[in-house]
């Protein structure tokens, strides 16, 4: 293994969401070798883990390369996890290692580490309208999907790539601090920023019959 | 927005704070009264926490078929020859 591919250590429970009952017993079967019962842990967690790696990555060919490599060593890697976090929350760390690599390797100018924490003041939306209480009914699932991709897409890759963690994969701050060798702060701004972007991109889509113009804007 | 106070501006800085319900007590009330009084404010978080909520519920594409016999191929023949290290 090339000594900048970390493949992080068990660590403390990460995610809210609970595991399936069973994963426990796939998971020790996969550590005894037996193929079977890793196969269906890679059924169930192969369509996140592409999610995540083509959301970080933007790049189908890198997506299905990181897909396959957070696969492999998960597997080659097994003895390292000791269940003190759920199995897919250790995957999402080999596979963000691997994304974010791939990432680099693409764009070596975009995914800056530097601790520039960004001031708020021009983040300030111009304009808010409120959305109805369910603006998504406006949409078919695919075309919702496609609304989603493509916000996502045109976010730089600094601030998607914190709010896959934080946001989609619900990796608390100190972890995806850690995971992407950022502060606390920095971390929590580039979220505020993400958070901001997404929701300015997803506005001409959503926007209700209600909109205010705001006086100077 | 059309209001600049420091109450509008607290509410920007803790924005990602508030809506994870990360903030301590008193800024949380703080900032719940703002929202109460301002309805730009509101509006911004109403949407900033639906706009997660959309991210957070979609469910992923299953993967295409033929990527899915690729990568249960190689992982067959990859990991058929070893035991984990």
């Amino acid at each position: 293994m090339k000594s900048d591919q970390r493949v992080p250590q068990d660590g403390p429970a990460t995610t809210p969401a609970a595991a399936p009952d069973d994963e426990a017993v796939l998971v020790a079967a996969a550590r005894q070798g037996n193929l079977e019962a890793f196969e269906e842990l890679v059924r169930r967690y192969e369509s996140r883990i592409f999610r995540l790696a083509y959301n970080i990555t933007q790049n189908r060919e890198d997506a299905e390369d990181v897909t396959q490599e957070a696969f492999l060593k998960g597997f080659e890697h097994l003895p390292e996890f000791h269940g003190d976090s759920r199995f897919y929350t250790w995957l999402v760390r080999i596979a963000v290692n691997e994304a974010l690599m791939k990432l680099r390797r693409r764009r070596p100018n975009e995914l800056p580490l530097d601790e520039m924490i960004e001031t708020e003041d021009d983040l300030i939306p111009r304009e808010i309208v409120d959305w109805g209480p369910t603006p998504d009914q406006r949409y078919e699932q695919a075309e919702l999907q496609r609304i989603l991709a493509d916000a996502i897409a045109r976010l730089e890759p600094p601030y998607r790539v914190v709010f896959q963690l934080r946001d989609i994969e619900e990796l608390p701050t100190e972890e995806t601090a850690r995971l992407l060798g950022l502060s606390v702060p920095a971390v929590k701004s580039r979220l505020l920023r993400a958070r901001l972007k997404l929701r300015d991109l997803l506005d001409r889509h959503f926007r209700g019959s209600d909109r205010r113009e705001l006086p100077g804007s | 927005m059309s209001c600049q106070g420091a109450d509008c501006r607290t509410l920007l800085r803790e924005l990602c704070d508030f809506l994870d319900g990360a903030l301590d007590p008193e800024t949380a009330q703080r900032i719940e009264a703002h929202l109460r009084q301002c309805d730009d404010c509101r509006a911004l978080v109403d949407t900033t926490r639906k706009t997660i909520e959309f991210f957070c519920r979609t469910e992923p594409v299953p993967l295409p078929e033929d990527l899915r016999r690729r990568l249960h191929d190689l992982l067959a023949s990859r990991l058929g020859r070893k035991e984990p290290s």
